[in-house]
């Protein structure tokens, strides 16, 4: 069953150097209850896609274009073309979304029962008491102890781990149906990362919902995620399932990503790989395809039609999308 | 917060006192002779200039001066003696030679009008101000934000001074919008109408230079609270715009703008001596400037010591104020 299908985003915003297509004709769907991950460097397009779909873009900025047809509690609806207005009885209830820094997506000056109730309040025709009761039922499900009365702490109160947990307890009020975790774990301690990707993944499960999961930590991707879209320069470069990306990655910029991960299985002697160069400026984008300039790979193919085409994403195999010259047609 | 209060306060007074001890010190070692200036301007006897320098117990050494000026405060004070004793009561700030009578009283008829005149001020300033700034942010880069930034400019360029004359001559003289003032000040309890009929233009003076900065304040306040990421996390809960606004974002921009309003206040209270001077209004401004003219002396300390005490419980307030706006201050 989809959720949501994405056909065509792109994201344009103007500047007074030019048009950022920060995101460029990106095509993907998410089911019911699946794991997407997007996963590509700073820049590459994973936020301003998912902010994109929530309406968070706001409209004077940015050109934004294609549908996204997600299935709602009151039917089907296109994110991209529904009036903003509309689209705030979805937000936060329908689909959630949990950001980066925990430190400062929590408002400094309100307890987060308040942040919470308020939550479920806009959704929700309740009695204060109704809300509260929930509120405390999340705090204790994301596993703050003694919620009753740690309701009525600040956000200050709380460490990182704790305020993210805040957050996904806030962001789960209204049983949404998809949550994006837009890098959930990135501004964490590395054992408090682990808790959180942890909590995610059984939340997920309790509540049925679907996740996508926007990072840049290949190996969260790996324990995590159902399918991966891989992301560079405003498109998806890559996409499949997760043991198909990791057993047989064919785009030379996912190989260079699997590369740049230390891995268990591999003598500790061996030293990491990194990708050469810098992400380009999403201003003047290369000619041809986008990674050109940094591919290790180009040689494989003839002629210089990699820095004159973009390889189009095309299908290798069951569910596997790649979009690279070499082993195209293949 | 009881801890927090106490510890403010005690801070508080022991810088009343050091100022109190500063003024007092400068007072004392001014190159004029307080005896000889009570005396008037043509008194050349020395018989009597030393009579009222015993009278008025500039003969005692400077700490006992200090003290007594200390003591009159909580105990009131006494000078001369037998049929020329006058008595100040508690608090007593001093005796005036000049304008023969207890500085406290001189305050106490000054320091209303200087209410009067502030109250209303900062109600206009902050009406005008906050909205302006609100609707600049709110609709930046439009036509709205571009008038506010000219309100701006000119509000913030022109002084005191020349706003209050250029309102006296168009609003009052040539267009004839609000009668002139008639006479003197009115306290409000004695005709409500009067007092603020004749404290409009005042208001609208001091009112207009302040609104111009709080509403530059308030606008990049609220733009950059806009920014915030809690801000992205009311409008992912699907919060409308009005509740982002009013409730999230209004509260942490106008938060600084507690502290920006006291302290503003309390610089009012301690005399507006520009808009008392243009108006007429004797208010502790004007007070302040007649008793610097004629060196008189205690009032100059009094008035001094007046407007510190006034900063100081200000900033008493507006710190207890925002111990209660923003909770993370509370801890500290």
């Amino acid at each position: 069953m989809t959720l949501l299908k994405v056909e065509n985003l792109s994201v344009d915003f103007p500047t007074p150097d030019g048009l950022v297509a920060a995101v460029h004709e990106t095509s993907f769907e998410v089911k019911r209850g699946e794991t997407l991950a997007i996963v590509g460097e700073s820049g590459s397009g994973k936020t301003v896609t998912n902010l994109a779909l929530m309406g968070l873009i706001p409209a004077r900025t940015a050109n934004i274009t294609g549908s996204a047809i997600f299935q709602s509690h009151d039917g089907p609806i296109d994110l991209l073309a529904i009036d903003r207005n509309e689209l705030r009885k979805y937000r936060g209830k329908d689909i959630a979304m949990i950001f980066q820094d925990p430190m400062s997506s929590l408002h400094p000056f309100y307890t987060i029962g308040d942040q919470i109730i308020e939550a479920h309040q806009v959704h929700n025709k309740v009695d204060l008491k109704v809300s509260k009761a929930r509120a405390i039922e999340l705090l204790e499900l994301v596993g703050i102890q003694g919620a009753a009365t740690r309701i009525k702490s600040f956000p200050h109160q709380f460490s990182g781990g704790m305020r993210q947990r805040v957050m996904i307890a806030m962001s789960l009020v209204n049983n949404p149906s998809l949550l994006i975790a837009d890098e959930p774990t990135t501004a964490l301690d590395v054992t408090v990362q682990a808790q959180i990707i942890k909590l995610l993944e059984d939340l997920q499960i309790e509540f049925k919902m679907a996740l996508i999961l926007i990072t840049h930590d290949m190996g969260v991707v790996a324990g995590a995620a159902d399918r991966v879209n891989v992301m560079y320069a405003g498109r998806i470069v890559e996409s499949a399932n997760v043991k198909d990306l990791y057993a047989n990655p064919l785009m030379p910029y996912t190989q260079g990503l699997l590369a740049s991960v230390p891995r268990m299985d591999q003598p500790h002697t061996k030293r990491l790989t990194a990708i050469p160069g810098q992400p380009p400026s999403m201003i003047a984008l290369p000619t041809g395809c986008s990674f050109n300039p940094r591919c290790s790979r180009k040689s494989e193919v003839s002629g210089s039609k990699c820095e004159t085409l973009m390889p189009e994403l095309t299908q290798r195999g069951d569910g596997h999308l790649a979009r690279c010259f070499i082993g195209e047609g293949v | 917060m009881f801890a927090y209060i106490s510890r403010r306060l005690a801070v508080s007074l022991i810088i009343l006192l050091t100022v109190s001890f500063a003024v007092y010190v400068i007072f004392a070692f001014l190159p004029f002779d307080p005896a000889a200036l009570t005396c008037g301007k043509n008194c050349n006897d020395p018989g009597i200039i030393e009579a009222n320098r015993h009278r008025l117990g500039y003969d005692l050494p400077f700490f006992t001066q200090y003290f007594l000026f200390l003591k009159g405060l909580f105990f009131g004070r006494s000078f001369g003696e037998g049929a020329a004793l006058i008595n100040c009561p508690a608090p007593s700030l001093g005796y005036s030679f000049q304008e023969h009578a207890c500085v406290t009283n001189l305050i106490g008829e000054a320091l209303p009008v200087t209410f009067s005149l502030a109250i209303g001020a900062i109600v206009m300033w902050l009406a005008l101000g906050i909205g302006l700034g609100i609707l600049a942010a709110r609709f930046r880069g439009r036509i709205v934000d571009q008038l506010s930034t000219i309100f701006v400019l000119i509000g913030t360029s022109l002084p005191t001074f020349l706003t209050g004359l250029l309102l006296m001559v168009f609003v009052v003289i040539r267009w004839h919008l609000i009668p002139f003032p008639s006479g003197n000040y009115t306290p409000f309890l004695e005709n409500p109408f009067e007092w603020a009929q004749i404290l409009f233009l005042p208001w609208l003076t001091l009112a207009f230079a302040y609104a111009a900065l709080y509403t530059r304040f308030v606008r990049s306040s609220v733009i950059d609270t806009s920014n915030e990421d809690y801000i992205r996390t009311a409008r992912a809960k699907g919060l409308s715009e009005g509740v982002i606004l009013g409730k999230h974002t209004l509260r942490s921009a106008l938060a600084p703008i507690a502290t920006m309003a006291g302290l503003d206040f309390a610089g009012l209270l301690g005399g507006a001596i520009l808009t008392e001077s243009v108006f007429n209004l004797p208010g502790l401004g004007r007070l302040a400037i007649s008793a610097v003219v004629k060196y008189d002396l205690p009032i100059i300390v009094a008035t001094t010591l007046l407007a510190a005490f006034i900063v100081v419980v200000m900033n008493l307030i507006v710190d207890i104020l925002y111990a209660y706006i923003d909770p993370r201050v509370r801890v500290a």
